[in-house]
């Protein structure tokens, strides 16, 4: 701390370890790691406070390369790891790095929970939709058909949608973003960074080498403008290079429409994250490429109690009724008699 | 001389009685069969309890599979086991006569509520005939008592106003009051009991008060037994007491540790019989630094109590054998990162689901060896209800002390069996010493620095400076750094067995009872203490040589014990499983241990013991 009481200033920098980054020359994670460790530093948090956690799985190496706390757990049970930490040490900043295989396949049911309890842990889901570390098989995100190592003949599994998974889970906090674009991913992670609860991010990142190009249609930046949305809170949803198109409200469903000839902005459908009701982040949710442009930046962000919250104020509600627990009373509880 | 004919009834002395209560599910058996044991224990016994239920929450009524029991065993002497053979049997109905007249002794007192021998309760039974007309019954001394009636005369009065149902629900009662009067127990605690439970239902309370003293009365003018019995008061160490089961004293334990070494704990569990109770009762402990976390699987509690661990509170996860089978790899990561963690294992009948409420010791191995690569941690066995509490407190020792995983066996024997528990001076405790470093020695942070022990620093979230991150990756010896070396994968597998085996300096050595050598060392371990204790001193009590040595440190065993095995001739090693010690034994001594072993779900008799004790032993 500074003399006059101020946080030192701290800069990526310092969030960077002594141990070489092992990921392959072109991965996706390069690009999220450098955007966590831009957000850091910049949050208020001294960095002995941040813990992040993993599971299996390239995206899990990510503790190691972050100069805070870590911890590099086993497949799939990082959120469980980080519920741990963050019900002792409600004072620490838990993030947690995963992957589609290890968040969602082999650590689905931990993943729904976390999120069901609203731990105040950030999250952050390296989707690539293949296994990368184990070299190349489908994983649960992989589209329906894929040819892989472990499915010559295409895959006959339907794949799962993180962001409606999230929905279900009743997120508190949830949001897109991809690698491609260091500047959207900086603005998301600081948003998720400030919210107060489970912050679940789905981060589309290119896997170069077992699945080059998977989200192609939305990280090329010509391609971009069309395939993808760019959402923000209480603006009409328009997208397009020319900003000419935008998502209307047919029925129960979202259509394309293109503005002019009588339709304008005012037609279009309002983004508002902060809706309680989840059925406009549903819907979003499921617009998917190619038949609609994917939907970039903060689905949902509304304000419920944490699980760490309300477990504290559990602990001190008890102690301000009973009183700091003696251990001799602790024993002398039911019938007792005495031997002389 | 016409004489007043007057039934005299007969006081007898006895030294030790045991008595079980079965019935329906439903019947309240476990509620009378406590009711029976605090009565006893206030007034002064020793006692020991053995609570057997089914895995149905309610079988269909009248069932054999719906058989609810539980047994006291009271005694004027030091006891440790509810006892082999029943003295007297009450049961509530046919199916309940069934499954458990057979433990009643030749010429033992059988209680029947005669009222449930029905047509159709026989059926669901199984009998054909009727046991009660039959003769089948005559080695026993049959007492029939039709206690639904007598019970419904005695509230008569009541019975508009508490409904026919609730009247039903007093006949345990009034078995209680029967059982009560047999035994000269006080009804005074029973009748507290009522007042304080039903206190805001004056007339349930009034209900049950009658009943429980219609049932006494009963006993005493209806002059059906011709024999009444006392049993004195024991001789035990002065001081107070309360009664207490393994769970309990496992809870309290675990919370004295906490306090002990100044640090909070987390306990992190998922819903397994047998060993719920103690995540139940932990959840009440808020106020004394303790934090609960109903996970959302067995993976979860285990992991989070990793996490736990990492944040710089004792993380502890309970579970029993499906479970322990779940948290494998994570008992892994925790023998990897060298973190403090407590698991605590209720055994139960195995294997996949088993016996869910019924007691094994078939997890030792489990325990020990089973997990993924070479992967040593410390594993601990408590012997008693009581004992639970000495153990937990020695868990969280020793995983602190050692940064080390600790097992923690103990059975559904000794978890939901209860015995008298002197309340101990928690000033007498030795405190546990937690050292959480605050600075990097000569600037760099090494997070897999040793000590004297081989245990690493622990380092805690939140400390400037000693950022670090930890894993299930190979480590480099001190720094911690990944490596994937051979020479250090070898070094630090040999590095972790020996800080595992380092424990053993801190633990307190083998006691043998009886002879310190000799033809026949009877080794045991875990909840077996109490029946192969009472079996050994009857088999010297008999004059047979004989000696006997209770483990409770399972590994690393204490360092006498290669030498304790060598005074003896012959090692007789008697566990409910198939004979996992006596592997662990014969691999790590090279020594023929004989193996007696049991795997019914039932704990082990002293008759059963003596007469092997006795089989391979020289009369002297």
């Amino acid at each position: 701390m500074h003399t006059d009481g101020s946080l030192p200033v701290l800069t990526a920098k310092d969030f960077t370890t002594d141990q070489d980054v092992r990921w392959c020359p072109g991965c996706g994670d390069y690009s999220i790691l450098a955007q966590v460790k831009k957000v850091l530093p910049t949050l208020g948090i001294p960095r002995e406070k941040f813990v992040f956690v993993s599971g299996i799985g390239c995206s899990s190496r990510f503790p190691y390369y972050v100069e805070t706390y870590g911890v590099h757990s086993i497949h799939g049970r990082a959120p469980a790891v980080a519920t741990g930490i963050k019900a002792a040490r409600p004072d620490l900043s838990v993030w947690v790095a995963t992957g589609d295989g290890d968040g969602l396949s082999i650590g689905g049911n931990h993943l729904i929970h976390a999120i069901r309890r609203n731990v105040d842990m950030k999250i952050l889901l390296f989707n690539n939709r293949i296994y990368g570390l184990t070299k190349g098989q489908y994983s649960p995100t992989s589209e329906l058909g894929k040819k892989t190592k472990s499915s010559p003949f295409g895959t006959v599994d339907l794949p799962l949608n993180p962001i409606t998974l999230s929905i279900g889970a009743e997120a508190t906090f949830i949001a897109r973003t991809l690698d491609a674009d260091p500047k959207h991913m900086e603005y998301v992670i600081r948003r998720a960074a400030e919210h107060k609860g489970a912050a679940f991010m789905e981060i589309y990142q290119n896997c170069n080498v077992f699945n080059d190009g998977a989200f192609e249609y939305a990280t090329v930046k010509d391609m971009r403008p069309d395939t993808t949305l760019y959402l923000e809170h209480g603006k009409p949803m328009i997208f397009g290079k020319n900003r000419d198109k935008g998502i209307r409200l047919n029925g129960l469903s979202p259509e394309i429409v293109q503005l002019g000839n009588g339709i304008t902005e005012d037609d279009l459908l309002f983004h508002d994250e902060k809706m309680e009701e989840p059925t406009l982040a549903m819907m979003l949710a499921r617009m998917r490429h190619p038949e609609f442009p994917e939907p970039m930046g903060v689905f949902r962000a509304v304000s419920h109690p944490t699980f760490d919250d309300l477990l504290t104020k559990q602990v001190d509600a008890a102690t301000a009724k009973l009183g700091r627990g003696r251990l001799a009373d602790l024993y002398d509880d039911g019938e007792t008699w005495t031997v002389e | 001389m016409d004489t007043v004919k007057q039934r005299q009834v007969q006081n007898q002395e006895l030294e030790e009685v045991s008595v079980r209560f079965c019935g329906d599910s439903g019947d309240g058996m476990q509620l009378v069969g406590t009711q029976f044991t605090n009565a006893s224990a206030i007034f002064g016994n020793d006692v020991s309890t053995f609570p057997d239920f089914p895995a149905e929450i309610r079988a269909p009524a009248g069932t054999l599979a719906g058989v609810s029991g539980f047994q006291i065993n009271f005694s004027s002497h030091d006891i440790h086991t509810p006892g082999d053979r029943v003295n007297a049997l009450i049961a509530m109905n046919p199916a309940a006569l069934k499954t458990n007249v057979k433990d009643v002794e030749t010429g033992g007192i059988v209680i029947v509520n005669e009222d449930a021998f029905d047509k159709s309760d026989l059926q669901k039974a199984g009998y054909a005939v009727n046991p009660l007309d039959d003769g089948s019954l005559s080695k026993y001394q049959l007492y029939r008592v039709p206690i639904e009636k007598l019970n419904a005369d005695a509230l008569k009065d009541i019975a508009g106003e508490i409904g026919a149902k609730s009247v039903g629900r007093c006949k345990n009662f009034f078995a209680l009051g029967i059982a009560a009067w047999l035994y000269n127990r006080p009804l005074q605690p029973t009748l507290d009991w009522i007042n304080g439970k039903f206190g805001s239902k004056p007339t349930i309370a009034d209900a049950n008060t009658r009943a429980l003293k219609a049932g006494y009365y009963y006993g005493e003018t209806a002059e059906l037994f011709p024999t009444r019995y006392k049993v004195a008061k024991a001789k035990l160490t002065p001081g107070k007491y309360r009664k207490i089961t393994g769970n309990e004293a496992l809870a309290l334990g675990l919370v004295t540790a906490a306090d002990l070494a100044q640090t909070p704990l987390l306990y992190a569990s998922y819903p397994i019989t047998p060993a719920s109770d103690i995540l139940h009762m932990l959840s009440g402990y808020k106020n004394y630094g303790i934090k609960t976390f109903q996970a959302e699987d067995e993976i979860a509690a285990v992991t989070a109590a990793i996490g736990a661990s990492f944040a710089g509170v004792i993380g502890v996860t309970g579970t029993s054998g499906p479970g322990m089978a779940l948290k494998t790899e994570a008992l892994g990561l925790a023998v990897m990162t060298e973190l403090p963690l407590v698991c605590v294992d209720v055994q139960r009948g195995g294997p996949s689901t088993g016996l869910p409420t019924k007691t094994e010791q078939a997890d030792l191995l489990q325990a020990v060896v089973g997990r993924n690569g070479e992967c040593p941690l410390c594993v601990i066995a408590a012997r008693s209800p009581g004992d639970c509490f000495d153990m937990a407190i020695w868990a969280v020792r020793i995983a602190t002390r050692f940064m080390v995983p600790v097992i923690l066996l103990t059975d559904g024997y000794i978890g939901n069996g209860a015995e008298p528990w002197i309340l101990p001076d928690p000033s007498k405790f030795e405190k546990i010493k937690i050292n959480h470093p605050e600075k990097a020695e000569n600037g760099d942070f090494h997070a897999y620095a040793r000590d004297e022990f081989l245990a690493r620093p622990w380092a805690v979230p939140g400390t400037k400076g000693l950022e670090h991150r930890i894993g299930g990756l190979e480590k480099e010896n001190i720094t911690g750094h990944i490596s994937y070396d051979p020479q250090n994968h070898q070094f630090m597998i040999d590095l972790r067995a020996q800080k595992v085996a380092n424990i053993a300096k801190i633990l307190p050595p083998l006691e043998v009872d009886g002879p310190q050598s000799g033809d026949l060392l009877v080794l045991g371990w875990g909840g077996t203490y109490g029946s192969i204790y009472s079996a050994a001193e009857r088999a010297r009590a008999m004059g047979y040589n004989i000696s006997n040595a209770h483990l409770q440190f399972m590994n690393p065993f204490p360092s006498n014990l290669g030498d304790v095995l060598k005074k003896f001739k012959k090692v007789l090693i008697p566990e409910l499983n198939s004979g996992q010690l006596r592997k662990l034994i014969r691999a790590e001594f090279l020594i023929d241990a004989i193996g007696f072993n049991k795997v019914q779900g039932k704990p082990f008799l002293i008759a059963e013991l003596l007469e092997k004790i006795i089989q391979h032993s020289e009369k002297r």
